[in-house]
């Protein structure tokens, strides 16, 4: 059947826009935006304010949020929480790759924003160049009420389907594509003064 | 430098196969630690070849996985779920912060190094500061209370980091309330911490000459609601914890180590005084006014995961004692050194005296210089033997800032601790040895 | 610190044959690249029984400094600090390594301990620990090249541009 062979082939876009799918994709994107769990990718401090979020005082489970998933598998928010070396950046890709559409990143914290204050040879400056980030949250560490206004930013915005308008627009966020010369371009010749 | 091609094999870093391995390699990641004759070293070599390569599952822990407190990636050979071999590879986390730390000025190096372990931030500034000012030669003039502040900081981050340890061993064991309990005991210390230094975890608080700011009104009250909190709640988890058969059949026996091996491996803190030697810096070599306080070091008996949580816990309880005395003895007085080439002026004065405003000028931006030397200084963190080496060129930044982290080297008795083990006794070993990352790595 | 002339040199204490520096009241010992393991043996034998920390310093910015006692200074060296449990004491020993050789005999067999330390000063600083059971790098990625605390090799800063500014 047509209808059932577009949605086979694109998803929620495949609907033909009428008033009864407007409301089921209204209805999809609130679910989505409530009951989205996080891939743990604590990686150094920020990942104990994470904790902390999920923790019982700033508690992550009013939005939806308090299981962590091990597996990425089952994850839908990557919180990239923490200084991104260079031996874990293609952990990191890797893990961002194993995720399932649709999956959106949080950049928590500066030094996964920007490198924060670890402008050297170690640290990749903002995770950005290596996962498309949705939300950045700054603060080293980021506050748990940073952090939970990040992911309620994140939240709203799926919600207002505004992400998926803009994936839509740029072509699709997860198809980032580093290809060596652009990587070349942006990097430092290391080892001379 | 092409960051996302390059794969994540890490090549002679990783277990290898047996084969490829040395003698000497493959007694390491066996586990053998101290040195045994030719004819024990093959002996235990004709006890491995029992178990042939085709028999043996290679497998890769992390480094992204729940229970490997941070990203510390394990490469395990299995023979079923039983664990011959491990090695550790590390340095996902690297940051740089010893070069770094030669950029910053002396001034700025308490926020490198406070983010190295980051459980226990307030230690780290204290190492870092205590080996500045003894370049200086300013550490005997450090004012009384900036000293007994020092103490109540430290000693609540220890009991803030065991308390995060009580709860991570617990959730790695599958107790996951105590997760929660664990943090919820942590938020009490952490909401102090953010009244006294601005900041939940990476305070930069503890700076050469003595501390950034004094202690605000009504302290007194914040720490004695921390204090008169505790009690019940760690007989709280006593009951959950302690007592309970699971608990105690997942831990006892779990990752034994002896007290020559532990001393061989350069392991201190709760891994060494699991084995029963009691070693504590803060009583065997103290620094600060340690030396005038009443408290008990807690020492172990069999080497086990379970003493190792049982120490921890009470250290929980002897820092609380250790709060109380210094509740009772903080002397007024300043806060920092009044040396005006090392402690910026108050701002108040800047406005009055131009003096005052091209000291702090200088302080912040060129740094204060430090005489020639090189010095190495080290305090018990609740991790072990936390040390710092500088080497100072003259200048106003360190030529060289190297720190000992005490959880790169306990993390060399895992090999040790895990071999014969099942796999589920391995998470078990690590969180007794409740490694941070942050100063693994550096 | 003065040229040891000869005068000097017979009041120059020594422990194990090693000059002996007191640095910030610290106890240091000098050691050349021959001695080194005999008197860390000798020092492991008199009650210093752990090693905590091995590391190196790269002495490329400070040519000109000297060290006393007769002893040459070199591009590296090498530090180690030893704690006696039973004494109470620390001791450090530093050992100079030349640049066009930057080699060192390997503590692993006296102390297993220094497995990780030695490992991080080759990574950092290039200086290989001869029979050391497994030389490689332990922080940075396999494929990584140079040593990067050394100090020929650039902090990797990129230049930070900020919004509005005339760059």
């Amino acid at each position: 059947m047509g209808v059932v062979q577009n949605i086979v082939d694109d998803g929620l876009g495949g609907m033909d826009h009428n008033f009864v799918t407007a409301r089921v994709e209204d209805l999809v994107k609130w679910a989505r935006s409530r009951s989205s769990w996080g891939a743990s990718f604590g990686l150094a401090c920020c990942a104990i304010e994470m904790m902390g979020t999920g923790a019982s005082h700033y508690d992550l489970s009013r939005f939806g949020m308090e299981v962590f998933r091990a597996s990425p598998r089952q994850a839908d928010i990557m919180i990239v929480a923490g200084r991104v070396s260079q031996k874990m950046a293609p952990v990191l890709r890797q893990v961002y790759d194993q995720m399932m559409e649709p999956k959106w990143v949080i950049s928590m914290g500066v030094c996964a924003s920007s490198g924060g204050m670890f402008n050297n040879y170690a640290i990749v400056q903002g995770v950005d160049q290596i996962v498309p980030v949705d939300v950045y949250a700054p603060g080293c560490p980021p506050t748990p009420e940073t952090l939970i206004h990040a992911i309620e930013t994140l939240h709203q915005l799926i919600e207002d389907g505004e992400i998926m308008r803009r994936r839509a627009a740029n072509n699709g966020g997860a198809g980032v594509e580093l290809s060596s010369e652009l990587a070349a371009h942006t990097s430092v010749t290391i080892g001379t003064k | 430098m092409t960051v996302v091609s390059a794969g994540t094999a890490e090549g002679g870093q990783e277990l290898l196969s047996r084969s490829e391995l040395t003698a000497k390699e493959l007694l390491r990641e066996v586990g053998s630690v101290l040195r045994l004759s030719e004819a024990e070293a093959a002996l235990l070599a004709e006890v491995e070849t029992e178990a042939p390569e085709d028999q043996t599952m290679i497998i890769n822990m992390g480094p992204q996985h729940p229970s490997t407190h941070g990203v510390l990636r394990l490469m395990l050979e299995l023979q079923g779920e039983t664990v011959l071999r491990c090695k550790p590879i590390i340095g996902y986390l690297h940051t740089g912060m010893e070069k770094t730390g030669e950029a910053l000025t002396y001034m700025q190096g308490g926020t490198n190094v406070t983010r190295m372990d980051y459980l226990s931030p307030l230690n780290n500034e204290l190492v870092f500061s205590m080996a500045v000012e003894k370049l200086l030669g300013i550490d005997g003039d450090i004012p009384e209370r900036a000293v007994w502040m020092r103490m109540l900081l430290s000693e609540l981050n220890r009991m803030s980091s065991h308390l995060l340890f009580l709860a991570t061993n617990g959730m790695d064991l599958g107790a996951v309330s105590m997760m929660l309990y664990g943090w919820r005991e942590r938020e009490d210390v952490l909401r102090f911490f953010q009244k006294v230094t601005g900041l939940r975890m990476n305070h930069n608080f503890i700076r050469p000459g003595g501390l950034a700011a004094d202690l605000p009104s009504g302290w007194r009250d914040d720490v004695l609601a921390i204090l008169e909190g505790l009690p019940s709640r760690l007989e709280e988890y006593d009951i959950l914890m302690t007592g309970q058969p699971i608990w105690r059949e997942r831990l006892q026996g779990v990752g034994v180590i002896t007290a020559q091996e532990a001393i061989a491996l350069g392991a201190t803190g709760p891994i060494l005084r699991s084995t029963g030697v009691a070693w504590d810096l803060r009583r065997d070599m103290p620094y600060l006014h340690y030396d005038e306080l009443d408290f008990d070091v807690i020492v172990g008996q069999y080497g086990d995961a379970y003493d190792r949580y049982s120490i921890r816990f009470n250290e929980i309880r002897e820092s609380m004692r250790i709060v109380y005395q210094i509740l009772e003895r903080m002397p007024s007085g300043d806060f920092r050194i009044q040396n005006k080439k090392v402690t910026p002026p108050p701002r108040a004065r800047i406005d009055e005296s131009m003096e005052a405003l091209i000291h702090h000028f200088k302080i912040f931006t060129e740094g204060f210089k430090v005489p020639e030397g090189e010095v190495y200084v080290a305090i018990e963190s609740p991790r072990g033997e936390i040390g710092c080496y500088i080497v100072s060129d003259g200048s106003s930044n360190p030529y060289r800032m190297h720190v000992r982290a005490p959880s790169f080297v306990n993390i060399q008795t895992m090999p040790h601790m895990m071999r014969g083990g099942l796999v589920a006794d391995a998470v078990a070993v690590i969180s007794s040895v409740d490694p941070v990352l942050g100063e693994v790595d550096r | 610190m003065s040229d040891a002339t000869d005068t000097v040199e017979n009041a120059v204490e020594t422990q194990h044959g090693c000059p002996v520096q007191d640095s910030l009241g610290q106890r240091v010992l000098h050691a050349s690249r021959d001695q080194y393991v005999s008197v860390i043996k000798a020092l492991a034998d008199e009650g210093y029984e752990m090693c905590v920390d091995l590391t190196g310093v790269d002495y490329l910015e400070m040519p000109q400094r000297t060290i006393g006692f007769g002893i040459q200074p070199e591009r590296f060296e090498v530090v180690v600090n030893l704690l006696s449990l039973s004494k109470r004491q620390r001791i450090r020993l530093r050992v100079q390594v030349p640049a066009d050789d930057a080699t060192l005999a390997t503590l692993f067999d006296i102390h297993p301990g220094t497995e990780a330390h030695e490992r991080e000063t080759f990574d950092m600083f290039g200086i290989v620990f001869t029979g050391h059971p497994d030389m490689t790098r332990i922080l940075m990625p396999e494929d990584w090249d140079g040593h990067p605390l050394r100090k020929d090799y650039s902090q990797g800063s990129i230049p930070v541009q900020f919004k509005g500014a005339n760059s």
